[in-house]
């Protein structure tokens, strides 16, 4: 269930990441001063990416978690099994990156339940401390330890506001599809596209970012194009590829289906 | 295989048939004949029906032979039979003249058939080519239906039904391909407009020429291949359909020694001066103008001139008070320097940033401003009709011209009397002086006249089905399973607090009794209240989607068991804003609230910001973990005595911070397609969303709801 080494957790190979600003140097000087990172933006948009680059940059373990309205606190924190007829504690994912020295990264931090997300309170401020209520430890976190989380502001439900006290204990860094040339130069590096491909597919992705809140929940994400992009790449006619790994998966409702599939058409 | 009649054999049968109206100059056998060329099967058919027709009328069944085998050469069987049926229908009620004359007109009748059949109305397409047209252009523009295709630059026209082609998909594509053609002549600047005199240049060009119709369908074509060679560039694949729609898609201008003369318009950066200097050189040589592609609409000067026009003042206005407010704005409340306005030093400029995203930098007296949004719209629109902004449009409005439908409201309110019973008196945010104006808006609860309840069981019955897909959708809300770990009792045993009692178990200690898992659902603890728009412009279809909504949402929230109210509101003028009771938390879902629903009826304006703190009041005083204020409307805020524009956006904005703060989540679901311009600025951007149909906005309100809630 949990892995025992934090080399588990280590990148070896420098992972692909195209700024789309400051974000690198922010993060470097929040980890060096100690100070939590909230990450917003919306889905595939990079935020797991530029979290295995920072860690790969810092030479850290990088220990994600992805919250779901069922984690507990001591689905973070750890919990006693039974080893050989004795119970024993078990860090988890938290309590674990606070021993080494590593980053945190929470995915999503607004699923989990409200009750869970106040104990990384006293880590997020300058106590850095972890209170592991269950064995009395309280863990405190080594300048290496880096918490970051991350929220997708473009929720609508009411029920998933992420409160107050928690946001003003984190430096926001705020992520959005990357600007065109960019987003240009992922598709052709993540799926190895041609340049009037990557280019056609980014205008694609911009027009269905325009219906949202018109229609749509969301337009089509980073990576979303990505996918789109290899699947062409493997020899899937552009068309196809669009309507299964972007409009299909953007919506069901046969209007918004049936205009997302006429733009494709107008661009290829 | 069954072999056909012989004519013979035919002659026989029509004979008999028909005796009654034949004679020695109108014998069977040319109809035999005719009838012996077709299938068996045909001529069953054929035999059959002029049976049953004789048996109404001989001359009918006469007629009917005599045409069948051109139906058969037109149609398929089950499209003969139809228009044999509509012939009878009109012998039936017409008589036998205009009952022959059908039959005997069977080609008008294939023809008006196939046309229909595969003809596509505009109300078909329209939800889509709405999606579609800002998808591509990120704007939301107006798509109407006309006699015609052709575009204000505001607006797009599309004929009211396309039946150019023998196939739907065919005439679909044409819709699109017009669309998006009078989408590029706005983008590309067609209609673009001269500086110095407020007009199209393209119309004063044409009006210079002795023959204007030839000089316009020059232009056309030579436009029409600018705007072609533009599009390549971003909708390659749309310009491939608009070739397969129209044989002379392709430049058929194209005629010995034109390509050099031409070769501006295929530039990336070409605009419509050339195609202009271009007609000017083609419109002395003797050229046969090329028709006009399928999808090209048609270019109407007089209208473009008229609207345009009205837009240029309309904007120039606008922007020259929205400066001249800026101005006074940036100069500070304290400082008194009316009447210099007209001194402040304006300059604008647009810059292309590296990733070729244009920004807008407007200079007062030297320093840098941010243009607020709205203000940055009308700048943007400016620059499409000019490609810049003039320079006489950086002159802010003088003598606080911009204040007058304020003025006459300056004084302060009179004296308030005793609080009469249900009078409620609320302030309202002026944004030009930054405060509040006091006790301004006077505020009554009303109760709505109550109308015939069964028109809620109408209502519920013309969606039963949907009814039960809400039901269960919000069943499965409401039973959303969580885990409740460590409870006394409960389906499952909780593993993590029995390994924590080990030791205790081990030892013989006292064990904890918390050891089970229970799937139970968590306490929603949410109240919300609606807030209706019952403003003058909901009257008719709006009015009705309102009804339905609230009266499908009560049922979802009826089973969802949270708790909630519903207001609708109107007004006109400070001094008399209503809001009217529909269900107050208190009430229960019951016949007198359903009466209350089926009575709400359009009244007049919209003033929110006072209806939104005075719902905010009521909310706080109800015990829940979240409240949440949903507002259905139709448009901006807007009242009778200047509540409007900006003033009214931003007095709205305010009630709903005031809102936030004070821990209530407003959300609005609008049906106003311009409401992009203003609701993220009130709302911000997640918390609204535009139903692009009434007709879906009864369905859309509940699944909203549900969204918002989960
Ligand atoms: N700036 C970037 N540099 C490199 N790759 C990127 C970048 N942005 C997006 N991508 C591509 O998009 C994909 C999705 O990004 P990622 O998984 O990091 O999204 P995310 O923001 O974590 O999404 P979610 O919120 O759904 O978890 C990546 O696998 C990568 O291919
Ligand atoms: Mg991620």
């Amino acid at each position: 269930m949990y892995r025992r080494e934090s080399e588990d957790y280590s990148i070896r190979v420098e992972p692909y990441y195209a700024p789309q600003g400051s974000e690198i140097e922010l993060f470097l000087s929040a980890h060096r001063n100690g100070i939590p990172v909230l990450l917003k933006g919306p889905t595939g948009c990079g935020k797991t990416r530029f979290m295995e680059y920072m860690a790969w940059k810092l030479n850290l373990p990088l220990v994600t978690v992805a919250c779901h309205d069922d984690l507990t606190a001591s689905d973070l924190v750890g919990r006693y099994l039974i080893v050989g007829g004795e119970t024993q504690w078990v860090d988890g994912p938290l309590a674990r990156a606070v021993r080494v020295g590593g980053i945190c990264y929470l995915d999503e931090i607004v699923e989990a339940r409200k009750d869970t997300t106040v104990v990384i309170h006293p880590l997020a401020d300058n106590r850095r401390a972890l209170p592991v209520e269950k064995t009395g430890e309280l863990l405190h976190a080594p300048d290496s330890f880096n918490l970051t989380i991350s929220y997708n502001p473009g929720y609508q439900s009411v029920l998933k506001d992420l409160k107050q006290s928690t946001r003003q204990r984190f430096l926001s860094l705020e992520f959005d599809y990357p600007e065109n040339e960019l987003e240009q130069s992922i598709l052709m590096h993540e799926a190895k596209v041609d340049r009037e491909i990557a280019s056609t597919l980014v205008r694609f992705g911009v027009m269905t970012r325009n219906l949202k809140g018109s229609g749509l929940e969301e337009g089509a994400s980073t990576r979303l194009l990505v996918h789109a992009a290899k699947l062409i790449v493997f020899g899937i006619a552009p068309l196809d590829a669009c309507n299964a790994s972007i409009t299909q998966t953007l919506t069901d409702d046969p209007e918004n289906l049936t205009a997302i599939r006429e733009m494709a058409s107008s661009l290829f | 295989m069954r072999r056909q009649l012989r004519a013979v054999q035919i002659e026989e049968k029509l004979d008999e048939l028909l005796g009654a109206v034949l004679s020695p100059s109108r014998t069977a056998s040319g109809l035999a004949r005719k009838l012996s060329g077709l299938e068996k099967e045909q001529q069953e058919f054929a035999l059959h029906w002029a049976g049953v027709i004789s048996r109404s009328n001989s001359e009918m069944a006469y007629q009917f032979v005599d045409h069948v085998c051109d139906g058969f050469r037109l149609m398929d069987m089950d499209d003969v039979t139809k228009w044999i049926i509509e012939a009878m229908d009109v012998y039936d009620r017409q008589g036998l003249y205009p009952g022959s004359a059908s039959l005997r007109e069977v080609e008008t009748y294939a023809a008006k058939l196939s046309q229909k059949r595969h003809s596509v109305p505009f109300e078909d397409v329209v939800g889509i080519l709405n999606k579609y047209v800002k998808g591509v252009s990120g704007r939301d523009l107006d798509i109407q239906s006309d006699a015609q295709a052709w575009t204000d630059t505001e607006t797009i026209y599309l004929p009211t039904s396309f039946k150019w082609f023998d196939s739907e998909q065919l005439n679909f594509q044409l819709y699109k391909a017009t669309g998006t053609f009078l989408l590029a002549q706005t983008r590309y600047g067609t209609f673009r407009v001269d500086p110095n005199t407020g007009v199209p240049f393209v119309c004063a060009a044409i009006a210079q020429y002795r023959d204007p119709t030839r000089a316009l369908r020059i232009f056309e074509s030579v436009e029409h291949m600018r705007l072609l060679s533009l599009m390549q560039a971003e909708l390659p694949g749309l310009v491939r359909q608009m070739g397969e729609l129209s044989a002379s898609a392709d430049s058929s201008l194209e005629i010995d020694g034109l390509s050099e003369l031409l070769e501006p318009i295929r530039r990336p950066d070409s605009d419509v001066m050339d195609s202009i200097r271009i007609l000017n050189e083609l419109y002395h040589r003797n050229i046969n103008v090329p028709e006009s592609a399928c999808y090209q609409g048609i270019v109407d000067l007089e209208k473009i001139r008229h609207v345009t026009r009205k837009r240029v003042d309309r904007e120039k206005e606008k922007f020259r008070s929205d400066l001249a407010m800026l101005a006074e704005s940036l100069a500070g409340p304290d400082e008194n320097n009316e009447g210099e306005q007209g001194k402040v030093n304006v300059t604008f400029a647009v810059d292309e940033d590296d990733a070729g995203e244009s920004e807008m930098m407007l200079m007062l007296d030297g320093q840098p401003v941010v243009l607020p949004e709205d203000m940055a719209q009308t700048a943007n629109s400016i620059i499409q009709d000019f490609g810049e902004i003039p320079q006489e449009y950086l002159v802010p409005a003088g003598d606080g011209q911009y204040r007058k439908d304020l003025q006459a409201d300056e004084e302060p309110p009179e004296e308030k009397k005793n609080k009469t019973e249900g009078m409620f008196y609320y302030d309202e945010w002026d944004f030009r002086r930054r405060h509040y104006r006091k006790n301004w808006c006077e505020l009554r609860e009303l109760d709505i006249h109550p109308s015939n309840e069964q028109v809620v069981e109408a209502i519920l019955n013309k969606y039963s089905h949907l009814v039960r897909d809400i039901r269960k959708s919000f069943e499965a809300l409401r039973g959303d399973n969580k885990m409740l770990r460590r409870q006394t009792n409960g389906d499952d045993i909780d593993i993590d607090a029995i390994v924590e009692s080990y030791p205790d178990i081990h030892e013989g200690n006292e064990v904890t009794d918390r050891l089970f898992i229970k799937s139970g659902r968590l306490e929603r603890n949410l109240a919300v209240v609606f807030m209706v728009d019952l403003s003058g412009s909901t009257k008719g279809w709006i009015n009705d989607a309102e009804r339905e909504s609230l009266v499908l949402l009560s049922e979802a929230l009826q089973t969802l068991g949270d708790r909630y109210a519903i207001y609708g509101f109107s007004g006109m003028t400070r001094k008399r804003c209503e809001l009217y009771r529909i269900k107050t938390f208190e009430e229960s879902y019951d016949s007198t609230v359903k009466a209350r629903i089926a009575g709400i009826k359009p009244q007049d304006y919209t003033r929110m910001g006072v209806i939104i703190r005075h719902l905010t009041r009521k909310l706080i005083e109800v015990d829940a973990r979240t409240r949440v204020l949903i507002t259905i409307s139709d448009g901006k805020p807007d009242d009778y005595d200047g509540y409007r524009g900006e003033y009214g956006i931003e007095d709205t904005r305010q009630a709903l911070m005031e809102a936030k703060h004070a821990g209530i989540h407003p959300y609005c679901i609008t049906i106003d397609s311009q409401a992009h311009d203003y609701l993220p600025h009130m709302y911000g951007h997640v918390n609204y969303t535009v139903v692009s149909d009434v007709r879906g906005l009864p369905l859309k309100v509940s699944d909203i709801y549900r969204k918002l809630t989960t």
